[in-house]
């Protein structure tokens, strides 16, 4: 079902330029964590020209990780890489080895349907389906097959709105459409439909970045309660919006991955450079 | 710092920061001078106008809180920028003490104008002016971002450390000598005390500097030589 969703993605990067050796710095300690999805020398290209350049990168199982960087650094790229999204753009090649649980995700016997229940996908936009608030949720488990009878999907859809926090807000008018909600609750109404499976991995784009501070500060909110049950990968523009809701932060620039450590190390602490001068507003 | 931001205006605010901290620690190195010069001098005008320009430091003090917590709240500074604001409050406040020290010199002098002169004043004012030298060196390093500078700041306060073991012990002399010294040789030694915690101070500032810099603070421990905690009178 996610791969119904992306219609544009971000401006794709060009540049192929870069010479210069980066080096990448593992800041900070952490607590010892499993990784739930490990990249290793990843690669993308766009027709040809590389938009990403080998990318080591480990997300931890039960964490937030936010990807840094500015405009056409690469991170959606990269956030695309996890559920497969890349394979719907036309002459994008992806190389390298990104391991989930310790199996290759480009593998050829992967089978991507299953692959994107598993990793879901949460957009800038909110993108409710022109259906019901119920049928919205309830799309995916139902072609996953996910509920055996009614009352168990009844359940799986009060469970995902409750925990996505909108069921107070739309318990009375389900069935009403989706898309009459306010933008915020429409990006908790995508944000339940991406939980309905029982995703593993959440990925978001962007996520708040058309929401007012409040619906903001909920989703924010929202992701902190659920990064119990998921690994959540997101991808922001907002720096503040990384340092509040991450425990890990990757900055990328110019298609590679310049430095990744716990949030409070690189937004106190940086090592590069780059990452200093971007994170303070020195470059964009 | 390193390049400018994309906002000027918040360089502007930071460099302002810059500016006060230089200010007050100015102020507070020409306060040290005076009160050193009135003491010696036994100057009791000059050591009323020290007491009375301790509130300008204060003010400066207050100005710092104020742009640190306007930085804080509406420019939301990270990394290089969060620590020189951290930094800069903190300096502030050990500037803020080292004024207290001169102004309490200042005070002290106005008593010890009947003092019998005792050879005291000339290691009080060599001590003095090592840590008059200190707050000098350890602003430079500050506006210059030197580590290094604040580094050799940071190790020179042994010195004074060992000044003030020598002075406590030529004063307890004095006492031991004479018991009509004791009122005087009282107030003496909470002068030499202020000065070495004015040391201890600019040795604060010093590691705020690396602090600022770098990232973290220094982690061996800095040299000392204060035996004044361990002497006794031997009464024999």
């Amino acid at each position: 079902m996610f791969a119904l969703q992306d219609t544009k993605g971000e401006a794709l990067v060009t540049q192929a330029t870069q010479t210069e050796e980066t080096t990448i710095i593992q800041g900070g300690k952490e607590a010892p964590v499993n990784n739930k999805v490990v990249a290793k020398d990843v690669a993308v290209h766009y027709s040809g020209a590389q938009a990403l350049f080998d990318i080591d990168l480990d997300i931890p199982e039960r964490r937030v990780t936010a990807l840094i960087g500015p405009s056409g650094c690469g991170k959606s790229t990269f956030l695309r890489c996890i559920n497969r999204m890349n394979d719907t753009i036309e002459g994008c090649a992806v190389s390298g080895s990104l391991m989930m649980d310790g199996v290759d995700i480009n593998s050829s016997d992967i089978d991507v349907v299953e692959l994107r229940a598993r990793v879901g996908m949460v957009f800038q936009k909110p993108n409710p389906f022109p259906k019901s608030i119920y049928d919205n949720v309830a799309y995916g488990p139902r072609i996953h097959g996910l509920a055996s009878d009614s009352t168990e999907l009844d359940e799986i859809v009060h469970r995902s709105l409750e925990k996505a926090g909108l069921w107070n807000e739309v318990k009375d008018r389900l069935l009403e459409p989706g898309t009459g909600l306010s933008g915020g609750q429409q990006q908790r109404l995508c944000i339940a439909r991406a939980i309905a499976v029982s995703p593993e991995v959440i990925l978001m784009d962007e996520p708040c970045s058309a929401l007012d501070p409040i619906a903001t500060a909920k989703i924010e909110e929202l992701i902190d309660e659920i990064r119990e049950n998921f690994t959540i990968v997101i991808v922001t523009h907002s720096m503040q919006q990384a340092a509040r809701v991450s425990q890990h932060t990757a900055f990328f620039h110019l298609g590679k991955l310049v430095e990744k450590g716990t949030t409070e190390k690189i937004f106190t602490e940086p090592e590069d450079q780059r990452t200093q001068d971007y994170i303070t507003g020195r470059f964009g | 710092m390193a390049s400018e931001h994309i906002v000027k205006s918040f360089d502007d605010e930071l460099s302002q920061l810059d500016n006060l901290v230089a200010t007050m620690g100015g102020l507070a190195e020409s306060q040290l001078h005076a009160a050193l010069d009135a003491l010696i001098s036994r100057d009791v005008v000059t050591a009323e106008k020290i007491v009375a320009d301790d509130k300008q430091i204060d003010g400066l003090e207050e100005e710092i809180n104020i742009q640190a917590q306007n930085l804080l709240a509406l420019r939301h500074p990270v990394a290089d920028d969060l620590r020189l604001v951290i930094a800069g409050l903190k300096v502030s406040s050990d500037l803020e003490r080292i004024g207290d020290y001169s102004k309490n010199i200042a005070k002290r002098t106005q008593i010890l104008t009947g003092a019998p002169r005792l050879g005291t004043s000339n290691s009080i004012k060599r001590m003095g002016g090592i840590v008059e030298t200190m707050i000098c060196d350890v602003l430079d390093a500050y506006l210059a971002r030197d580590m290094d500078k604040a580094d050799d700041v940071r190790n020179r306060d042994e010195e004074v450390d060992a000044l003030h073991s020598s002075l406590f012990r030529e004063l307890l002399t004095y006492m031991m000598e004479d018991p009509r010294n004791i009122s005087y040789c009282t107030h003496l030694l909470f002068v030499a005390k202020n000065i070495e915690r004015m040391g201890d101070h600019v040795t604060n500032i010093a590691e705020n500097v690396i602090f600022m810099v770098s990232g973290h603070r220094p982690s061996e421990a800095r040299p000392k030589d204060d035996e004044t905690p361990f002497t006794l009178v031997d009464s024999e």
